[in-house]
C-alpha cells in the first residue's frame, strides 16, 4: 500500500463510520415498519431496457444496473413490503456525484402508490436525521436543509414553467427536458429544504402506471435534497403488455442510437402479470450519506472509487 | 474521440482553435442522458468558455505537446527556438511571445507549446539571469536619496534594482514579477 492511499483512507474513516450508521438505522427504520431485508442477484441475463442507462456485461451476462425486476418477482409472489441495498453498476458514469459501482435502496410496498412512497423517503431521512444528529436540520455545504415533513411537493409541469417557461407535457422533447431539468429546474429548487417532483410526461414514466385520470401523466417522482437528486419512486407499472411496449420501444431506440443490442426481459415481464398494484421506489444510498457527512462528491464516502481499484 | 472519454487537462479542437479542458463536470439525471459540462481555455487567448454535450456526441482532440527548446535568435520580428534532441527548429512572431521576450536570451531553454508543428505558446522559467547593460553610476549622494534605480538589462527589459548595481553585472529575476532576486555575479 502506498502512503498516500493509507492517508486517505485514513482520513475516510469517520466518513465511513457514519455510512455504517447509517445503514444500521436504514435497516432499523424498515424492520420498524415490517419490511423483509432481501438480496437477489447482481449478475443476471438481462437487465431492464432503458436508453440512459448502459449495463456491463459479464460473460454474456450482465452486472445488475438496479435490483427492480427481480424484486418486482418477489412482489409478484405474494411478498408485500421488502427492501434491498442492492450494488447497481453502470457503464460511464463518473463524476462527482457519480461512481459506476454503486448502491442503491430499493423498497417496494403492495398496494402502496408514488406518494406513499415519497411520504416514506421523507420519514426515513427524517428519521435517520434524529438518530445521527438528534435533529431535524441537516447542514449541508454550508446550507441548512430542514427535514421537517411533510416534504415539498411540485410537479413537473409546475416546475418547468416556472423556472425553464416551458410545457414538457403538453410539449414532449425528452433532450430539452433533461438539459433543462439539470440547468434551470434543479437550480430553481428552495435550497433548504427537500423538494418532490411528480407527474412526469407519460413518456418519461419508465416502469410507472399513468394517472387514471390524466394518462398524458406517468405516477412518477424524484426526491431532491441539496442540489443532490436522490431518489426516484414508481406508481409502479403491472400491465405486462403495456410494460413489453415500452421496454419494445426501448430497445429499438437503443439499437437505433448506438447499435448496443438489448434484451427482452421475459421472466420478469411473465411475473408482473401477477403482481398486485405496488409503490416502489430506488434511493441513492452513496448520496444520501453524502448528505450525511456533508460530502461535496461521492469520493469522501466510498473508501474506493473506479479510479482507486 | 468519445465526449466520454474526456478528463480534465486533455486538449480538444474546436474549429480549428486548441483548447485546454479546464474542469470537465459528468451530471446526469438518473434516467436521463449524461451531460458533460466542460469549461474549457483558448489556448491562443487564454480566455474561458463554458460547452456542454451528451453522450454519444464525439470531440477533436489536438495535438498539444509541451516541447523544452533552445532560443536560438531573433529573425526580423520573429523569434527561432530550437529542439536540443531533434536540432528542428520553429519561429515563434514576436506579437504572439508578447512581454515574455523581456526574458529571452539566446542560448536559454524554455517551454513551447507545440499544436502539430505549430509553436502556440512559450513559457520561460520562472528565474532567469540577465547582465545589466545600461545603469546610471551611483554616486555617494544618489544612496542618500533614492533606494532604487533602473536598469536596462541585455533583452531590453528595464527593471527596478538597488542603487549598488552595475553595468555588466548579472542579476537574478522574478519573471512573473518582473523584479530583481538578487546579484548572481558582479562585472569582473
Amino acid at each position: 500500500m502506498t502512503r498516500a492511499e493509507s492517508q486517505r483512507l485514513a482520513r475516510l474513516r469517520p466518513k465511513l463510520e457514519r455510512r455504517a450508521l447509517v445503514y444500521h438505522h436504514t435497516r432499523e427504520f424498515f424492520r420498524k415498519k415490517g419490511f423483509l431485508e432481501v438480496e437477489t442477484p447482481l449478475r443476471i441475463p438481462e437487465v431492464a431496457p432503458e436508453q440512459h442507462i448502459v449495463p456491463i456485461g459479464s460473460e454474456g451476462w450482465f452486472l445488475s444496473t438496479s435490483p427492480e425486476l427481480h424484486m418486482k418477482r418477489l412482489l409478484a409472489s405474494g411478498y408485500d413490503k421488502i427492501f434491498q441495498f442492492g450494488r447497481c453498476f453502470r457503464r460511464g458514469e463518473r463524476g462527482r456525484w457519480h461512481n459506476p459501482e454503486f448502491t442503491l435502496l430499493e423498497w417496494y410496498r403492495q398496494s402502496g402508490d408514488y406518494r406513499q412512497m415519497i411520504s416514506d423517503a421523507s420519514e426515513l431521512v427524517a428519521f435517520l436525521a434524529e438518530r445521527l444528529m438528534g435533529s431535524r436540520c441537516l447542514h449541508y455545504q454550508g446550507q441548512v436543509i430542514d427535514l421537517s415533513l411533510p416534504w415539498l411537493e411540485i410537479t413537473v409541469g409546475e416546475a418547468f414553467h416556472l423556472c425553464a417557461g416551458w410545457d414538457p407535457v403538453a410539449s414532449p422533447d425528452p433532450v430539452r427536458f433533461d438539459d433543462d431539468l439539470v440547468g434551470l429546474v434543479m437550480p430553481g429548487f428552495p435550497k433548504d429544504r427537500p423538494v418532490a417532483l411528480l407527474d412526469y410526461p407519460a413518456a418519461l414514466g419508465s416502469l410507472a402506471r399513468l394517472k387514471p385520470d390524466d394518462p398524458q401523466l406517468a405516477e412518477r417522482a424524484e426526491v431532491f435534497i441539496g442540489g443532490l437528486e436522490l431518489a426516484n419512486a414508481f406508481s409502479e407499472l403491472v400491465d405486462a403488455g403495456e410494460q413489453e411496449r415500452r421496454f419494445r420501444a426501448e430497445i429499438e431506440q437503443i439499437k437505433c442510437d448506438t447499435g448496443r443490442k438489448a434484451a427482452m426481459p421475459r421472466k420478469f415481464l411473465r411475473a408482473l402479470g401477477d403482481m398486485p398494484p405496488s409503490g416502489g421506489i430506488a434511493l441513492g444510498m452513496d448520496r444520501l450519506v453524502m448528505l450525511f457527512c456533508d460530502a461535496a462528491s461521492i469520493d469522501e464516502v466510498l473508501p474506493f472509487t473506479v479510479d482507486d481499484i | 474521440m468519445d465526449i466520454e472519454d474526456i478528463k480534465k487537462n486533455m486538449k480538444l479542437s474546436i474549429d480549428g482553435v486548441p483548447y485546454n479542458v479546464v474542469e470537465a463536470e459528468f451530471v446526469k439525471p438518473g434516467k436521463g442522458r449524461a451531460i458533460y459540462r466542460l469549461r474549457l481555455k483558448n489556448l491562443f487567448t487564454n480566455s474561458t468558455i463554458d460547452r456542454t454535450y451528451h453522450s454519444g456526441e464525439k470531440v477533436d482532440t489536438a495535438n498539444v505537446t509541451a516541447q523544452e527548446k533552445q532560443f536560438l535568435y531573433k529573425e526580423g520580428d520573429h523569434y527561432v527556438f530550437m529542439s536540443t534532441d531533434t536540432f528542428e527548429q520553429v519561429s515563434v512572431p514576436e506579437d504572439q511571445i508578447g512581454d515574455k521576450k523581456n526574458w529571452l536570451k539566446e542560448g536559454d531553454v524554455v517551454t513551447v507549446l507545440m499544436l502539430d508543428d505549430r509553436a502556440i505558446d512559450v513559457t520561460v522559467a520562472t528565474f532567469v539571469n540577465l547582465k545589466v547593460v545600461k545603469t546610471e553610476a551611483s554616486s555617494r549622494t544618489a544612496t542618500i536619496t533614492a533606494q532604487a534605480k533602473q536598469a536596462v538589462m541585455e533583452t531590453g527589459a528595464v527593471v527596478d534594482v538597488p542603487v549598488f548595481i552595475h553595468e555588466g553585472d548579472v542579476l537574478k529575476i522574478d519573471t512573473r514579477t518582473g523584479t530583481y532576486v538578487e546579484r548572481i555575479s558582479t562585472k569582473k
